[in-house]
Formats: C-alpha cells, structure tokens, sequence
C-alpha cells in the first residue's frame, strides 16, 4: 500500500516531524514542480563498533565524507510535470556511463506511479549554488541522492493525488497513482498530462509527504534498461564532439616531449599557419591548476578538420624548454619510494591511539597464543593510465563579457569557477553546460580539457572544439601513481591465529586539490581524526580498512614528492585497487603458513555477516575447490566499501598453450576464464547497472595484473596508444563471468562504480598465485618484462594518422607480435 | 580542392577537401556523420569501424582521395538501412543485453561485429567465443561480456 501523504496546511508549522516524514516545496510555476529540503534523513546512523578496534573507514569512510558534505544544500532539486505528462529532471550529477540518470528516472517512476521511460533526466548546468552538492565521484550518487529524489518525487504525487480529488470528486486518499494516471477505486482515473497545469501551484510553499515502504516497491529493484541505450546504439548519442555549436572549430594541442614542459619558442609558425585547413596557431598555457603549482605550456592548432589539426602539429617546430621530471624513470622512483617508509604511527585516529599507534609485539590482550611467526612482502605498483574512451574534450565559446562551455565535467562547480578565474569574468557571466561523458573514471575531475579550451578560444577570438589526442591521453594525462605497499604480519601456529597485520603504502604524491581538496576541509571537524594529516593520508584512511580479523591492524601511508610534480588524479577505486590487492595475496600467505583453505581461512574471519553471505555466495555459484588442471586455479577475495559488500571467485589459465594463444598483435598471456561476483549494495536500485558496473569491475581488475601499466623512462611515459596501453580487451576477457546480486539486506543503497575494482584485481592476482605457485610482487606482472611495442616518437609529438586501413583490417600493419605477459 | 563523391548511408555526397584527410574526419568534421568516433586515430582501438561496400574498416586511417565514387559508406546510422528494418538485428541485441556503459565504443564494435558474423556465415561456420576473441574494439567501461552475450544473440537473428 502507498505510503500516506499530505500537503501541510499554511502557514506551515512543522514540528516534531517523525521519522519517516520529509519536507519539500511545490513551487510557482506553470505545471506542478517540486523541491526539495532534506530534513530527517540526513542523520548519520550511529553503527556499533565492531570490536576489538576498527580502522576509520570502517566507522566514518568516504562515502559518509561525501555524503555529508553534500548534505547543507541538497533541498535544491527539483522534478517537473510537464503538459505532455512526462516527468522531468535536472540531475546535478555526470552521467559518463555508470547509469545515474537511469536510476533517478526510476527513483521518480517509483514514487509518482509513473513508467520509467517517461521520465527524462538530463544533467543540469554548473550551479554554484550547489557548493558541493554537483560532484560525481567516490561512488557517492546513489548514496547522495537517493531519498532527496524520492521525496520530490512522492510530493508531486502528493499534489497529483489533491488536483485529481477535485476532478475525480473523490477523497485524495481514495485515489493512487499508477501508469502515469491518478485511479480511483472505482475505477475512473486522469492522465498525469490533464493534471499538469491544474496541479501546479501559484506560489511557492512548503509541504511534508513520506516516502514509500521497501515492501510497496515495484520499480526499485528492478532491472531497467539504461535511459539513453537506444540512442547509443544508433549513433545518435550526442558527445561533446558531436555537438554543433555553430562556428565551433576544431582545436589540437602540440605538448612538450617532456612531463609538463613548457614552450620556449615557435619556429615556423607562419608556415604551419599556411597548411590547408590550418586557421590559427597560438602558444597556449596548458596549466591545469591555475595559480597553483607547475605550470606547463604548449601550441594550439585550430583547423577545419581534426586531422589537418594532427599534420600541423606534427609540422610545427617547436623548442621546448625542459620537463618536471626529466631524467626520471621506473627504476628511480622505485627507489625513493623505498627510501620512504610510510610511518605506522600516523597522526592517528582514535582505533591506533588505542593501541598506541603502535603494532603490540607482545601477545597480552590477545590470550596466550604462543610464540608467532612474521611474514613480509613488498608489492610494486607501477603507473597506471584511467584513460577514457573519449579523450579529454571541451567546446568554449569565450567572449568579451561570457563565456559558454561544454565539458563532460565531474566538479562543473569548480570548473565554472576556475574558468571564471581564468578569463577575469564572474561566475555568473560562465556557463557549464555538463555533457554526457563517453567515460569518467576520475579523469573528468579536473579541468584540463575545458582550461585549454577557453583560453584558445579566448586568443582567437572564436568558439573551439578542443579535443586530445590519444598520444597525449597517455603521455600528458593525469595518472593513478606508482607506489609500493610493504605488509608484514605475525601470526601463531601454535593457537592458528594472525596476530597483527601491518601495512605500510609509500606512493608519488596523487593531486586530489581539485575535487576532495575543499570537500574535506570542510568536514575536518567531524572527521574522527586529527586534521594535521595531508589531503592524501586522509583519503587513504577514508577507504582503507582490511575486512578481516587479523588481530591489531595498523595502516600508514605517505608519499614522495610534491602533489604536482606529475600529473596524477583519482582512478578508479583510488587506492584501493593497489592497497586491498596486496592485503589479499598476504591473507593467501597467511593462510598457506597455517595450512588452511584460502576461502574458509576468509570465512573464519570476516568481521561482517553481509560479507559473509557474499563470500558463500561465490564459493557455492563458483564451485570453489573443484578439480581443476595443473596450471588453472581459482582465487577469491572480499571487499567492503561504500556502504556494500562484494567478493570475487576468479579462475585463471595459466597453462602454455592458453598463455601463448595466437592473435596477431594481441597481448594474449593468462586466461582468466571464468568470474563469479556476489555484490551487496544494501538496497539494490537497478541490478542490472550494478551487474554492470561490477563487469566492468572484472574487466578493469584483470587489467591492472596483467597488463595495464605506463612505463616512466627518463622523464617521460612510453605508451602512446591504446595498443601501446594494454588495457583489457576481447581477447582477454573472461568467457564466463556471472555477477550476482544480493538480495537487499537494508533500506539504503550504496556505491558501485568503484566497488568491484580492487577486489577484482586481488581475486585474479591471488588465482595467477595459486596457479603458479608463485605470488606475483609486482604489478602488473607484465610490466617488468617487457615493453612490447614500439616507442613513437615524442618530437613530432603525435603518431601520423596510417593510409592503409583499406587493406589492414582488422588488425593494423603496424601489430607487433603476440606478447604472454606472464612469460 | 578537389571534390570528392562517394555514398554515404545511401545518400550521395560531395565535399570539397584535400585528397590526404582522412575519412573520419570528412565524415564527422565536415559530413557532421557524428555516430563514428575517435579514440586512437591510428586504427588501433575501432572506434571509428564502419563499413565500405559492406566491408568493415577503419575510416581514420583511409585518406578520402582514396575513396571511389562508386564506394558506398555505412557509418553506424545507416546500419539499420541494410536490412531495411528500424533497428539491425545487432542493435536489437545490444538493447536486449543492455550492452552501453558510456556506450562511447559501441557503434563500432556493432559495425565490427555485423561484419565479422557476416565473414563467418560466408564461410558456413557459426560465431564462436575464439571469434569474438579477435574483434579488436576496445572498451574502457569493460562491457565486453555484454557484447560477447549480444553478438552471439544479434548473429542467431541475422
């Protein structure tokens, strides 16, 4: 049955608003239209402290950060009824493919009784008003957003349900919604479009409603179909490339061949000017953080076509001056990162002061285990690329007195402002229109694409389309930093126990200025721990947490370098696609030192049920321990994280003849044949985007052991394109792979999008162990072997665009041999 | 410049463009045909795949002098054209499957994957997962096992 509803009489006097009662706006204006203030949902739910000590994030983790410092201004939402009786939604959020736009369309479907295609979410421009409510990141959408829309939505039904007892001649609580009309008990109902206008409101006022029960849902939970697939598949999805705006010209940057180097003089600037199609060429600043940090520059070309952009910038002559990291390479960031041993006695939060910051040596308080035993291991973690498949991109149309920008943005707040900052006009005089995004992934988190953008557009005097290069995508984009985690445990074999579990994460300082930088500042008081801790240290303690009972935990991280020295950012599950990977091959060590099953030796010590039940659903659906060949095995890991729970049961194939599978230019190397996933989100919205994300989980995992590195030599980062940057693909995906999702087990959702990375990584990395018999300590495992391609030049800077595709399908001439990273 | 005449999708067209600009770019730039995209512009990721007289390529790397008059172009928008229906079998299939993510990528692995089933029913056999694991198209959001689901589907109704 519906929840009851009701619009609050005036003047509007509220108090003691229970539990479950919310309060929103109908607002003035020509059809019914919402708004909504966030009342009692916004508490946190004290949880109970598992014992003995949690580590923060298992208390207060980035997802509360997110959601917390989201919350002052969330009542700024506001859904539609338009005359066609189709709901719309302007969505403060990025939609790059993880599904949002969807989930809100059903979120609204569910309240109002309304079919979810007829509901059209499109994202909303730059609203500074917002302050931090317009971010997309750290998996924090759902979590973020999911009762602000409901209720918006549940008041306009409410109103729905007034206007039609007029009509109806019936008492509102006779009447439901249902299929995008009001019924009424016996039967006669009105189309939401005759009630669009009589529904509305003359002036703005506030209301209570609440919110449907978990057991009255009919659209939540689901499976739902993305809002924009057709579109996709057709062509007809418009990116921020595909947009027409008018005069718009296409625009590429000439980089240095250095790490953010800058230009010292153009040579023959008259001469490219004069290529065909070539309209401009002017020195650009490529600054990303302007009046911070490094700066770095280079050459624009703006040209009728793109191509004519790339023949240009590969004529230029340029002198560049000289790079941030000249003369540095894998080998000698290794070893400053070894120099610095990350401190275990951090500034610490409450859980290490318990234990006095320090690892107990002493068995007291743990009983009388006996004599214990340590393991060690070091993990290398090199660079990795979180490059999208569309590149960064922008269109800027700069004035005198405005400027207009188009940019797939994840921060549009920050981006409106850094722009207005830029170009000397006021927030007000920029706008930000954000695009859907042809992939985010954190890459979007800065504002490189949209910077470069306004300021060409700003020299020459008319709007651009700036778009990067692949070459530069891997070359100049923003990077997840190479680090190393150094663990350490004791454990007693005599009472078969792990006794501490030590780990210690050192990696290049990762640049989180832009998007966490204000957000945490602003929540440090109710952080529970000391805000003398770097933006980084915070973030690690914020995610990191080992889900198991291994007796006293102690994490520290540090870092080397200054935030900007490279251009590092936000990846995908940040770092826990290194930190939890290099705890699960250790608990694989542990296990094997006390001679136990690697998924019951798990199972024995999850702390949580829900984690437990994932991990049982994997062992069952996967047929954990059935014989298997020498030379495949299977591996299993579990991950809790914003607000879900998830595990991962990989088989791999490491055996020669599936290593060395012949496809001409292909990285072929170990299978992983078969994944099975088990994911716990709390309440699921749509299982069929959490299924989703948690492949596309599987998919960049696999990745991240095998195959997909930069490699830094002498300054600079070899890879140059997407066959150079070996990231998952046909011929590496899992034939098999099933993602389960659990039923709900609470009445709040959780994240996804970052969820099911680094537990995939692990699940893979501990199965190529088992298989192998050796536990791989450096990743990805190919990367030291070989670089397995030929490196294209940096000057000219981009690789010329090939004549042959006539006759080299599928496979380029260029496909060097097949590579078996694992060789 | 010269003129260059060719189909497109059906239709007739001519633009005016030096002989060395690739296809991708007179189909996007100057065509506005927006469905191809860019990724690597080096005929290594397949975003852009398309179809020559049936036939996949990749337009970034054919320079448009190339391009005869009589060659017929097929970017993902005239897809449902050649078999005369509002949708192609493939693209029902990447419905049903819901295979987009950022969905970036997908029009040319639906190309690749109509021109690889046609390639293997020509030659009498049935799409196997060894065939599917040669389609080069890369996907970051790792929609693979959607696409492996949905062409496997999209082949039984070709």
């Amino acid at each position: 049955m519906p929840a009851q509803h009701r619009v609050a009489p005036r003047p509007p006097r509220f108090p003691g608003t229970s539990r479950r009662q919310f309060l929103g706006y109908l607002l003035a204006a020509p059809t019914l239209a919402v708004g909504v203030k966030l009342t009692a949902d916004s508490v946190l739910e004290a949880e109970a402290l598992p014992s003995p000590a949690p580590e923060v994030s298992e208390v207060y983790d980035l997802s509360d950060l997110l959601a917390d410092s989201t919350r002052p201004t969330a009542n700024l939402i506001t859904v539609v009824l338009e005359r066609d009786g189709t709901v719309s939604f302007s969505m403060p959020r990025a939609e790059s493919g993880q599904g949002i736009t969807t989930m809100a369309a059903m979120l609204i479907a569910e309240e109002m009784g309304i079919p979810v295609s007829d509901v059209n979410v499109t994202l909303a421009d730059a609203r500074p008003e917002l302050l931090f409510n317009q971010q997309t990141q750290g998996s924090s959408t759902v979590i973020s957003i999911y009762t602000p829309i409901r209720v918006a939505a549940a008041l306009a039904r409410g109103r729905l349900l007034e206007a039609a007892s007029t009509l109806l001649g019936d008492e509102a609580t006779n009447l439901r919604t249902t299929g995008g009309k009001v019924v009424s008990e016996a039967g006669s109902s009105i189309p939401f479009a005759q009630l669009a206008t009589a529904a509305a409101n003359s002036e703005t006022r506030e209301a209570l409603t609440e919110l449907k029960g978990p057991d009255d849902f009919t659209v939540i939970g689901t499976p739902q179909r993305r809002d924009d697939v057709r579109a996709a598949v057709t062509g007809k999805k418009n990116y921020t490339m595909d947009i027409d705006v008018p005069g718009a010209v296409p625009t590429m940057i000439a980089r240095p061949p250095t790490i953010k180097g800058t230009v010292e003089s153009i040579n023959n600037e008259d001469q490219v000017r004069s290529m065909p199609g070539v309209t401009d060429v002017v020195e650009i600043s490529t600054d990303a953080a302007p009046g911070r940090g490094t700066t770095s520059s280079g050459v624009a070309v703006c040209a009728r076509t793109f191509g004519q952009c790339i023949d240009a910038i590969n004529a230029l002559d340029i002198t560049w001056g000289g790079g941030n990291a000249d003369g540095e390479s894998d080998e000698s960031i290794l070893r400053q990162l070894r120099a610095s041993p990350a401190p275990v006695n951090l500034p610490s939060p409450t859980p290490l002061d318990q234990v006095g910051g320090q690892i107990p040596l002493a068995t007291e308080g743990l009983g009388n285990v006996g004599p214990v035993e340590a393991v060690e291991q070091e993990f290398v973690f090199h660079w990795r690329s979180n490059s999208a498949m569309e590149p960064n991109v922008a269109v800027a149309d700069v004035r005198s007195d405005s400027a207009e920008v188009w940019t797939p943005s994840q921060i549009p707040i920050n981006t409106q402002d850094q722009l207005a900052r830029e170009l000397d006009l006021t927030t007000g005089q920029v706008t930000v229109h954000v695009t859907r995004g042809g992939g985010a992934f954190g890459r979007r988190l800065f504002n490189d694409a949209p910077l470069e953008a306004a300021r060409v557009s700003k020299e020459v005097g008319k709007p651009v389309k700036l778009m990067w290069h692949r070459a530069d995508e891997c070359r100049v984009g923003r990077v997840h930093p190479m680090c190393i985690s150094r663990l350490r445990a004791t454990y007693s074999p005599g009472a078969k126990q792990v006794v501490s579990f030590e780990q210690r994460h050192t990696s290049v300082a990762t640049d989180y200025t832009e998007a966490f930088g204000d957000m945490i500042s602003s929540q440090a008081a109710k952080l529970p721990f000391a805000n003398e801790l770097t933006l980084s240290q915070t973030v690690f303690l914020l995610t990191a947490s080992v889900p198991y009972d291994v007796g006293a935990v102690a994490l520290g991280y540090n870092e080397i370098f200054d935030f900007d020295k490279f251009a590092t950012g936000s990846s995908r599950n940040l770092n826990n696609m290194d930190v939890r990977p290099a705890q699960e091959l250790m608990i694989d060590l542990l296990a094997a030192k006390l001679d136990e099953d690697p998924l019951d030796f798990r199972l024995d010590r999850l702390e949580s049920d829900r984690a437990k039940a994932v991990l049982e659903k994997v062992r069952d659906e996967g047929d954990w321990g059935r014989d298997l060949p020498e030379g495949v095995a299977q591996g299993v890991a579990v991950h809790n994280e914003y607000k879900g729970t998830v595990a991962v049961l990989a088989e791999v194939d490491t055996r020669p003849a599936t290593a060395n599978r012949d496809i001409r230019g292909a990285t072929t190397g170990p299978r992983v044949r078969k994944v099975t996933v088990a994911v716990d989100v709390g309440l699921p919205i749509n299982p069929l985007g959490l299924k989703a994300q948690m492949e596309g989980g599987v998919m960049t995992g696999i990745a991240h052991v095998f195959t997909g590195s930069l490699h830094l030599r002498d300054g600079n980062f070899l890879e140059g394109s997407w066959d150079d940057y070996r990231y998952t693909r046909h011929w590496n995906s899992p034939p098999e792979l099933d993602v389960h999702v659990m039923p709900a087990t609470g009445e709040r959702p959780g994240g996804a999008g970052e969820l099911g990375v680094g537990v995939s990584v692990a699940a893979v990395a501990c199965a190529y162990a088992r298989a192998t018999g050796t536990t791989p300590t450096s990743f990805p495992i190919g990367h030291t072997k070989d670089v397995p391609f030929r490196v294209k030049p940096f000057v000219p800077p981009l690789p010329p665009s090939p004549e042959d595709g006539l006759t080299s399908y599928p496979t380029p001439s260029a496909a060097g041999p097949v590579f078996n990273p694992a060789s | 410049m010269p003129p260059h005449t060719f189909k497109v999708n059906g239709r007739p067209v001519t633009v005016d463009v030096e002989d060395d600009v690739r296809l991708l770019w007179v189909l996007r730039d100057l065509l506005k045909i927006t469905g191809p995209k860019y990724g690597c512009g080096i005929n290594v990721c397949k975003a852009c795949t398309s179809h020559i007289n049936g036939r996949a390529f990749n337009p970034c790397s054919v320079p448009v002098g190339q391009i005869r008059p009589t060659d017929e172009i097929t970017t993902i928008e005239g897809l449902p054209e050649t078999v005369g229906a509002d949708l192609h079998p493939m693209q029902e299939a990447w419905i049903d499957r819901d295979v987009p993510q950022c969905g970036y990528c997908q029009p040319g692995q639906i190309m690749a994957a109509v021109d690889l089933v046609k390639k293997v029913k020509a030659d009498g056999g049935a799409i196997t997962d060894d065939d599917i694991d040669g389609i080069r198209n890369m996907c970051a959001c790792g929609t693979y096992s959607r696409i492996r689901e949905a062409i496997k589907q999209g082949a039984a109704n070709m």
